[in-house]
Order: C-alpha cells, then structure tokens, then sequence
C-alpha cells in the first residue's frame, strides 16, 4: 500500500512510574479503517491522545505524511519546531467520547468556526462547506440549534461534523459512542460506516467489537501499553491469541 | 442650613459615590482577570506573590488599606501628599482591593471550565489566545455572574467607606447635614439611596444574566 498517512514508531508514554505505552508501533494508510479494542487501562485513550499531540510522548517516532511531528534524539523524544507542528495539526482530527461541543456556539458556529478564525476559509465558502455536512449527517434542521438542545448522538455527528469540517487526512475517534445511550449509537455507527465507505482514514477506539469486525481493515488489540495482536477482523475473529480470545469472548457474553 | 445647600451636598455626595462605583470597577474587572492569571502562572513566584496580594488584600480592612494608600508616597518616598491625592488614593485603594476579590471569582470560573474544551479547541488548531477569548472567556462570563454581581452591591455600600480619607460622599453627606439639622431624615434619604442604587445594579445584572441564558 502506498501514501502512508500516520506512522508511530516505537511510541513511549510514562506517567510517574507507570509505563503506559511501552512500544507501539503502527502505520495507517490512506483510506484504512484501524479499530483498536482491548480491555480498559490498556493505553488506548493515551496512543489517541499522544498521537493528536493533546499529551507529549516520551519516547518514539510521530509521523504524518512524511512529516515529523516527534522524533528521538540522544535518547531523548524531540518536538519539531512550532510552525511545522501546527501545520501537521491540520493533518488529523479527532472525535472525543463525551463530545467537547462549544456550549456557547450554535450548531452551525460550532462546524463553522475553526475553518473560519483558525484556517480563514472565507466565511461563506465555510459555511456551504458546514451546511452539507451537517445535511450528510442528517442534521440539516439543527444548525441554528445549541447543542444543549441536542440529544447525544445528535451532539456526537455534530462534533463529527465539526472535525470533517478541517478536511482531516485522518481522524481518531475515542469510543464515540460509550458515553451514549444504546438506542442512541446506532445513529453514531451509521455516520462513522457512511465515512468508512468513502474512504476516510481512520483509527476508532471502540468497545463495539460487531462494528469493528464489520467495518474495520484491521483490528489492533491492545493491552498493558503493548499491541498483543493485530490483523484482519477474520484473524481476530477467527485465530486470536489466547488473550484476545479471552477478550472478545467477554463481549460475546 | 438651606434646602438648597442641602441638596447641593447630597448631590455631589451622591456624585461622588457614582463616581468611586463605576471607577472601582472600570479598573478592577480587567485588574483581577490579570491578577488571577497570576494566581494560576505556572511560575511557581508569580503565583506565590499573587496569592499572597490576594490574601492580604482580602484579609485586612480596606479602610486600612485607604490610609496607607494615602500615606504610603509620604512615608515611602517622602514625597508631599498633595490634597488632590485624596480621591485618587481612595479609588486606588478600592481599586487594589476589589481586584483581589475578582480575580479569586475569576479563577474559580475559570477552573470550572471542563478540559474537553480547551482539548478540542487545541485538536481544532485554535491557539492560545484565540481559546481563551473565543471558547473559554464567554463561558466563564455566564458562570461568575451572579458572585461578581454580590461584589458590585457590596461595593454600592463600601463607597461609604472613604470617608476616612475625609471624602465627602453620599454617607458622609447625610451624616453631616443630620447633624446640623439634627433630623434623621437626611439617614433615611441616604439609605433609601444606597437601596435604590442597589436595585438597579441588581436589574442591570439579571438582564445580563438573562441575557446570555440563550445556552447551558
Ligand atoms: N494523566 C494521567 N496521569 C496518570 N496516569 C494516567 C493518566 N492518563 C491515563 N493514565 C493511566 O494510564 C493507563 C491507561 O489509560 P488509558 O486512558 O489510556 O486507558 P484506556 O485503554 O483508554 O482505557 P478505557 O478503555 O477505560 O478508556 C491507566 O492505568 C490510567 O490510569
Ligand atoms: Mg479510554
């Protein structure tokens, strides 16, 4: 495969005297679909929150098309310069589990508002380029909306919305629907699969292990801050290693 | 004393109640909001000295604090304390005072802010500046609402305070023509003044309030 989007290599992540991410490496290509699951405290959160920069590494590679946000030197993990940090921002997006809307921002200011004061798309060109998103996301009739006045999953495809409206090369999710309620995340899976089949790129961390199979390119297993197992959905599901069938058979019940 | 002197006196009594009022705060909303950045810098001195200031600030009478304010160029600096210092030391005073008092509230609204919102302002690409203006500030405004609006009526009522600084504001105003008149009507009038003035204050900052009820 080619155009490789997002390359972590030999990512580190101490908090105190607790290892969290001990060495993980994974490479994402353009149009890959990667689920990551494992069981809880296993450094999902703190991969996706090292990888959008929200949390410093301390040890490995960060890369986003060919571009080196975080890179070791004399032992030492070394950020790149300011400038060339905030324009490999723009490369990805990510998608919290309890959404993080502005409260004070409609619907429509919501999507619209990083495009126009942080990247100065014009305001009109943003505001089309908002309008048929929300409209994809089957929000059209919400935009004047605050997002107190929205149900979870309405909030969670407008904080989608929000993210898509950067036109990320990659966006990271972080169980986007675990804080939802169950009737409500089927609306949420529906949008992320929409995604999928146009080829987004995408990382989603998830407890939804009948969408990931379903949906992903390849399943990451994760666990004590190590990648235990990765693969197809079908070599998951099929030949999983003794811990990940431990796992998954807690999901089936 | 004449009707008129009398109301010559209440009325620039009550001028100069007005005038410590709107000048304490012109001066000490912005004071505190740098004031309780210091109270949260990340540099370990910067936040002890602001702590302290605060502390002490809120700890000890503002009527002493007037008086050194007053006296301090003098004692300090021996520099001649001119009659025209008064009122600048009283609003210097109030203003030194009241910043403490918000920077405390504005700290606290500012810490109540969630994480996710500076996270996703952060993963949006907002800078620093732009998520604490555009993302941050509003919020926090909504929230310290109803203690700033606490600290305005305490301060309506404080302003009587400066007449130790021989202020003749509008307490001290009644208080003089009382004793002329010895009547304690002219009390009365000041505090039915005092209330009014609190009224207002107190409409003006729930339509604000209401204002911004447009979210949650
Ligand atoms: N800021 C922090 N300070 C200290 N320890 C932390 C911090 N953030 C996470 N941890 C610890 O790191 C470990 C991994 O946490 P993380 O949130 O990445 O797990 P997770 O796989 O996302 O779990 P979950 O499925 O419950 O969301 C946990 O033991 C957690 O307590
Ligand atoms: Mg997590």
């Amino acid at each position: 495969m080619q155009d490789k989007v997002l390359g972590i290599s030999h990512m580190k992540k101490i908090y105190g005297d607790l290892v969290v991410l001990k060495d993980i490496s994974l490479s994402v290509h353009k149009g890959e679909v990667v689920s990551i699951i494992g069981p809880s405290g296993s450094g999902k959160s703190t991969l996706l929150r090292c990888a959008t920069m929200l949390e410093k590494m301390d040890g490995g590679e960060l890369v986003y098309l060919n571009e080196k946000a975080a890179y070791e030197e004399n032992g030492k993990c070394v950020y790149a310069p300011k400038a060339d940090l905030k324009r490999i921002h723009k490369h990805f997006g990510l998608v919290f589990q309890n959404f993080n809307l502005f409260p004070h921002y409609t619907v429509l200011k919501n999507v619209i508002d990083a495009p126009v004061s942080v990247e100065k798309v014009p305001r009109k060109e943003a505001k089309e380029r908002a309008l048929s998103l929300l409209r994809q996301l089957g929000l059209e009739d919400k935009t004047d909306v605050y997002p107190y006045q929205l149900s979870g999953g309405q909030q969670q495809r407008v904080s989608i919305a929000r993210a898509l409206a950067l036109q990320p090369e990659i966006l990271f999710f972080d169980e986007p629907t675990s804080a939802l309620d169950p009737e409500l995340t089927g609306e949420v899976l529906r949008v992320i699969r929409e995604l999928a089949e146009q080829h987004m790129t995408m990382i989603i961390v998830t407890h939804e292990m009948q969408f990931a199979r379903e949906l992903s390119d390849r399943i990451i297993f994760m666990e004590q801050g190590i990648i235990q197992q990765q693969g197809t959905p079908e070599e998951i599901f099929t030949a999983p290693n003794a811990r990940v069938r431990e796992f998954i058979g807690k999901f089936a019940g | 004393m004449s009707t008129t002197t009398m109301l010559q006196l209440l009325g620039s009594g009550m001028l100069k109640t007005a005038a410590i009022f709107f000048l304490t705060l012109l001066f000490s909303l912005p004071l505190g909001l740098i004031f309780s950045f210091g109270r949260m810098s990340g540099t370990g001195v910067v936040r002890g000295i602001s702590k302290f200031y605060i502390s002490v600030m809120r700890g000890t009478p503002l009527m002493l604090q007037m008086i050194v304010v007053y006296f301090a160029p003098y004692y300090v600096f021996g520099i001649r304390i001119s009659s025209g210092y008064r009122f600048t030391a009283v609003i210097l005073a109030f203003v030194l005072n009241y910043a403490a008092y918000f920077a405390e509230i504005y700290r606290s609204g500012i810490e109540s802010i969630p994480k996710g919102q500076y996270e996703a302002a952060e993963v949006l690409g907002y800078s620093k500046a732009q998520t604490f203006v555009k993302i941050i500030l509003p919020q926090v405004v909504k929230r310290i609402l109803p203690p700033v609006t606490n600290e305005m009526i305490t301060l309506v009522k404080d302003t009587s305070l400066a007449f130790v600084l021989t202020e003749v504001e509008m307490f001290t105003a009644a208080k003089q023509i009382a004793a002329k008149e010895t009547s304690i009507l002219p009390l009365m009038a000041a505090g039915l003044f005092y209330y009014l003035f609190n009224l207002v204050v107190a409409a003006v900052m729930e339509y604000v309030e209401k204002r911004l009820d447009y979210y949650r």
